[in-house]
C-alpha cells in the first residue's frame, strides 16, 4: 500500500519538478515567464501527438521538448526582441497555450495513448523496495533526478552558469562587462519552455497516457509558485515538486476515504490543500531576508533595453 | 611621458569625439591624450560629459564623431570586452557589481572564463593584500561596506593587466589614511608604466598625484594644464566657468540652547547587513554644525534612521528635540516638531525619479506644510498652484538647473537634484536638520552651494547635524566634529582642535590613544 502511494507521488511530482526546474533557470537568468502552464500543455499535445503518429513513446518525448521549446521562442521574441511586458505576455501566452493545445488535440480525443513504458536498471532494481520505487521508473523520472543535479552543478559551479546568475542580479552591469544578456536570455527561455514541455510530455505519456483538454489543470501555475518556494536552488524544487506531489495524492486519498467513510467534506476543500500549502510555505520561506535577498534574481522581470 | 623614446606616440589619444543625443551633444569634440605611465585627472562638474566619454573610452557607448587612437592606432571599441582586450580597466563611480554573487564570483566575470574559480580567490587575496585593499573573496556583495565594494571594482580592474586604469571618484568613500594607500598603489602602477585616468572632484588630490589635466565643462574641452602648476582657484573656475565661492564658516563659540540630545541610544541592527548603534550620545546646540566623519558602512544610515524617525526607537527620551521627548515618534512627527532631514540617497529615497519636482516637494512636506499645500480639511486636495510656486522658489534660490518648469526628480543632474532636495528642507527653515552625506557625487559649484545654505542656516540660529565621509567638507563646515566607527560616536572635538591624521584614527576605531585632544563639552 505505502509503496503504491510513493509511485504514485513520484509520478505526481516529476512533471512539477521538471517544469519547475526549466522556469528556474529562466528566471535566474531574469526573466519572468509565467506561461508554464501554456508551454506544458502544447507540450503534452505535441507528445502525444508525435506519440500516435510514430508509435514511439520517446520520439513523442521529443516532440514535447521541441514543442514547449517553440512556443516559449515565442515569448522570448516578444519579451526580449520587441520587450514587451514580461508578466502580460507569459499570461497571454497561457491563454494561447490552452487555446491552441485543444485545437490541435481534438483530434485525438478519446484515443488510447502510448503509455511510455518503465526502464527497469539491472542490479539496482533488485535492492528491496528502492529498487522498485527508484530504479524501476520511466526515462522522465531518470531525467528530472539528472536535471536537478545538472542545473545545480550549471548554476553554481560554471562560468556559463555564474554569468547567467550575474545577468539574473543585474543585467546592466552585465552587459557592461561584455556579457550578451539577450541571448544568454533567449537560451534560458528556449531551456525553460523545453522543460515545461518534457513535463507536459510526462502528463500525456506517463501519468495519464491520453489527450484531455485542459490535462495540465493548473500544474503549471503550481511549478511556478515552486520556485518561488524552493527560493531558486533546484535542490529545493526537488524537495518543494515532492511536498507539493504528496500533498496533491494526498487530498485524493482523503477524497475517496471521506467518500466512502460518508463524511461530508466538500471536494473542493480538499481540491484546494495545494495551494494553500502554497501560501502557507511562501509565508515561512520569506521569513528569512538574508536568503531572499542572496538567491532572488534581482532584475527579474525588468526589461532589458541598452544604450547605444 | 615616454620611456627612452620607444613609445614616442601616447598610449590614448582622442581627437574630435563627439556624442549627441538626439540634439544635446553630452561630448562636443574632445581632445585628449593620455601618455605611458602618466596620470591623467579628467575634471569637470556633473553633467560635463565625463561620464559620457570615459563610457565611449570603454565600449559602452559608442561615438557619433571622432577617432580613438590606441598606441599610435585607430581603433574601434565596440564593447567593454575590446576595451578589456585593448587593456583598458575601468572602476565605475557607481558599482557595477553583482549583490548576490561573492567577491571572487564578481571579479571572475570579468576574467578569461577558462581561469578556475579557486585560483581567482587566491589571486585576489594576493592582490589585494599587495595594493593595501584587503577583501575576503567568499563574502557576499550584499554583506560589503561601499568601501569595500570599491575595492572589488580595483582589484578586479587590476587583475586584468592593464594598461590604461580608469578611476572614477575612487577616493569617496575612502579614510585619509586608506587613500594614502590608494596613492601608493597609484605611484606603483605609474611606476609599472601604466597609466591612469583619475576623474575627481577633489582639486587638492588632482594637484597632488595627477600629471596632467583635462578640464570639461559642457562637453567641451575648457582646459588642458599641469594641475601642480595651477590653483585650486584656476582649476575651479575652468570647471565651473566663474570663480567658486568660498564656504564662510559660522563662528565657535557663541552657541544656544541645545536643540537636539541623544542619551546613550543603542540599537540593534535592523537586517542582517546593518550595523548596530552602541552607546550613542550626542547634543548639538542652536548656532553649532556637527559634523559625523566616518568610513561608509559604520552605523552611519543606522544613526540617520534614529535621528530622522525613519526607524523608532524603543526608548523615548533617548531623543530629544528642542527639550521634547521624541524616541518614539515617527518622521513626520519630528518633521512637525521644527526638524528637517536629508537622506544619503538621491533617487528612491530622498527623491522619487519618475514624480516631478513639485511631487517630490509635496510628498516630502504633505503632513509638516499640510496648510499651505492641502485644501479641503479631510479630503486633503492639492493645492497645485501653492505647491508649484514653492518648488519654483526653492529651485530659485539654491540655483537649481533643471530643463522645463516642473521635470521629473530623475532628469536632474545629481548636484542639482542634491541641491533641490536640501533647499526643499532648507525652505521650511527646520531649528534642527539631519543631512547624511549632502555632496556625495556632487560637482564643487553644488556642493559649495549646499554647503554655504548649510552654515547660513547655523548661523540663523539652527542646530545641522551632518554625517559626512568628505573630510574636506567637514573641514570646511562643521563647528564640531565627532567620527562614527562601528557603531560608536567618539566624542566631539572643536574643529579647530583636531588634525587630519587625528581624524583618521578615529575613523580605524582608535579611541583610546587619542586622549591629546580635549572634549569640547563636559557631559
Amino acid at each position: 500500500m505505502f509503496e503504491a502511494i510513493l509511485l504514485t507521488v513520484i509520478t505526481a511530482s516529476t512533471p512539477l519538478v521538471v517544469a519547475a526546474l526549466g522556469e528556474l533557470v529562466s528566471q535566474r537568468s531574469g526573466v519572468l515567464n509565467l506561461g508554464v502552464e501554456g508551454m506544458m500543455i502544447m507540450g503534452a499535445v505535441a507528445a502525444f501527438a508525435t506519440a500516435q503518429l510514430t508509435g514511439s513513446p520517446y520520439l513523442g518525448i521529443l516532440g514535447g521538448i521541441i514543442g514547449g521549446g517553440l512556443f516559449s521562442l515565442l515569448f522570448g521574441f516578444l519579451t526580449l526582441t520587441l520587450v514587451a511586458n514580461q508578466v502580460a505576455t507569459g499570461l497571454a501566452l497561457t491563454i494561447l497555450g490552452l487555446g491552441l493545445s485543444g485545437q490541435i488535440g481534438e483530434a485525438f480525443v478519446g484515443m488510447p495513448g502510448v503509455r511510455l513504458q518503465p526502464l527497469v536498471i539491472p542490479v539496482l532494481s533488485d535492492i528491496p523496495f528502492f529498487g522498485r520505487v527508484l530504479f524501476s521508473q520511466d526515462l522522465i523520472f531518470y531525467m528530472s533526478v539528472a536535471l536537478v543535479f545538472g542545473i545545480s552543478w550549471f548554476l553554481f559551479k560554471s562560468r556559463t552558469g555564474l554569468k547567467m546568475r550575474a545577468i539574473g542580479d543585474n543585467h546592466g552591469s552585465a552587459h557592461a562587462l561584455g556579457i550578451n544578456v539577450v541571448r544568454t536570455r533567449y537560451l534560458a527561455v528556449l531551456f525553460g519552455g523545453a522543460c515545461a514541455g518534457l513535463a507536459g510530455a510526462q502528463l500525456s505519456l506517463v501519468y495519464t497516457p491520453q489527450w484531455v483538454e485542459n490535462m495540465t489543470a493548473g500544474r503549471g501555475w503550481i511549478a511556478l509558485a515552486l520556485v518561488v518556494f524552493a527560493s531558486w536552488r533546484p535542490l529545493r524544487v526537488l524537495a518543494g515538486g515532492y511536498l507539493f506531489g504528496a500533498v496533491g495524492i494526498g487530498q485524493l486519498h482523503a477524497q475517496l476515504l471521506a467518500q466512502s467513510g460518508g463524511i461530508a467534506i466538500p471536494s473542493q476543500l480538499l481540491s484546494a490543500l495545494p495551494y494553500a500549502a502554497t501560501i502557507v510555505v511562501l509565508i515561512i520561506i520569506s521569513h528569512n531576508r538574508r536568503t531572499t535577498l542572496i538567491n532572488t534574481p534581482a532584475s527579474l522581470g525588468k526589461p532589458f533595453v541598452p544604450d547605444r | 611621458m615616454t620611456f627612452e623614446g620607444v613609445e614616442a606616440s601616447p598610449l590614448l589619444s582622442v581627437r574630435g569625439l563627439s556624442k549627441l543625443f538626439g540634439s544635446f551633444a553630452a561630448c562636443d569634440a574632445i581632445d585628449l591624450d593620455i601618455g605611458h605611465g602618466e596620470i591623467h585627472a579628467l575634471l569637470g562638474e556633473n553633467g560635463a560629459g565625463k561620464s559620457t566619454l570615459v563610457k565611449m573610452l570603454f565600449g559602452v557607448l559608442q561615438p557619433t564623431a571622432g577617432t580613438i587612437s590606441w598606441e599610435g592606432r585607430p581603433v574601434v571599441i565596440p564593447s567593454p570586452g575590446e576595451a578589456r582586450r585593448l587593456g583598458v580597466g575601468m572602476v565605475f563611480q557607481h558599482f557595477s557589481l553583482f549583490e548576490a554573487l561573492t567577491v571572487a564570483e564578481n571579479i571572475a566575470l570579468s576574467l578569461d572564463p577558462r581561469t578556475p574559480l579557486a585560483k581567482i580567490a587566491e589571486e585576489t587575496a594576493t592582490v589585494s593584500k599587495a595594493y593595501g585593499l584587503p577583501l575576503d573573496p567568499s563574502a557576499h556583495v550584499a554583506d560589503l561596506s561601499v568601501g569595500e565594494r570599491q575595492r572589488i571594482e580595483i582589484i578586479r580592474a587590476l587583475l586584468q593587466n592593464p594598461k590604461l586604469i580608469i578611476l572614477d571618484e575612487p577616493t569617496s568613500v575612502l579614510t585619509p589614511q586608506e587613500a594614502e594607500r590608494l596613492f601608493e598603489t597609484l605611484m606603483r602602477l605609474k611606476a609599472e608604466g601604466r597609466s591612469v585616468l583619475y576623474i575627481s572632484h577633489r582639486l587638492e588630490e588632482v594637484q597632488r598625484i595627477c600629471d596632467r589635466a583635462t578640464v570639461l565643462r559642457h562637453g567641451k574641452v575648457t582646459g588642458d594644464c599641469d594641475p601642480r602648476k595651477e590653483t585650486p582657484a584656476s582649476l575651479a573656475r575652468m570647471m565651473v566657468g566663474t570663480e567658486v565661492a568660498e564656504v564662510q564658516r559660522a563662528d565657535a563659540g557663541a552657541f544656544g540652547d541645545v536643540l537636539v540630545e541623544v542619551a546613550k541610544v543603542s540599537v540593534a541592527p535592523r537586517t542582517p547587513f546593518a550595523v548596530s548603534l552602541k552607546d550613542i550620545s550626542l547634543k548639538v546646540r542652536a548656532g553649532e554644525v556637527l559634523a559625523i566623519a566616518g568610513v561608509a558602512g559604520n552605523g552611519q544610515s543606522e544613526l540617520f534612521d534614529a535621528l530622522s524617525g525613519e526607524y523608532p526607537i524603543s526608548d523615548d527620551d533617548g531623543i530629544r528635540l528642542r527639550g521634547k521627548p521624541v524616541g518614539r515618534l515617527r518622521i513626520n512627527g519630528r518633521r512637525l516638531l521644527g526638524a528637517g532631514f536629508v537622506p544619503e540617497e538621491r533617487h528612491g529615497h530622498a527623491a522619487v525619479s519618475a514624480l516631478s519636482l513639485s511631487d517630490n516637494l509635496l510628498l516630502a512636506r504633505s503632513r509638516s506644510d499640510k496648510k499651505a499645500f492641502l485644501a479641503g480639511g479631510p479630503l486633503s486636495i492639492l493645492r497645485r498652484d501653492a505647491i508649484l510656486s514653492a518648488s519654483r522658489r526653492i529651485c530659485s534660490i539654491m540655483d537649481v538647473r533643471k530643463s522645463g518648469d516642473d521635470p521629473a526628480a530623475g532628469s536632474l543632474s545629481g548636484g542639482n537634484l542634491q541641491k533641490f532636495i536640501v533647499g526643499r528642507e532648507l525652505d521650511r527653515q527646520p531649528s534642527v536638520l539631519v543631512v547624511n552625506q549632502p555632496t556625495w557625487g556632487v560637482d564643487a559649484g553644488a556642493a559649495s552651494r549646499i554647503r554655504q545654505a548649510l552654515v547660513d542656516l547655523a548661523k540663523a540660529g539652527s542646530a545641522v547635524i551632518v554625517i559626512s565621509q568628505d573630510l574636506d567638507e567637514i573641514f570646511e563646515i562643521a563647528t564640531t566634529i565627532a567620527v562614527i566607527s562601528d557603531g560608536k560616536l567618539s566624542d566631539p572635538y572643536p574643529a579647530g582642535e583636531l588634525t587630519l591624521e587625528q581624524i583618521g584614527l578615529l575613523m580605524g576605531g582608535i579611541h583610546e590613544r587619542h586622549s591629546g585632544v580635549e572634549t569640547a563639552h563636559a557631559h
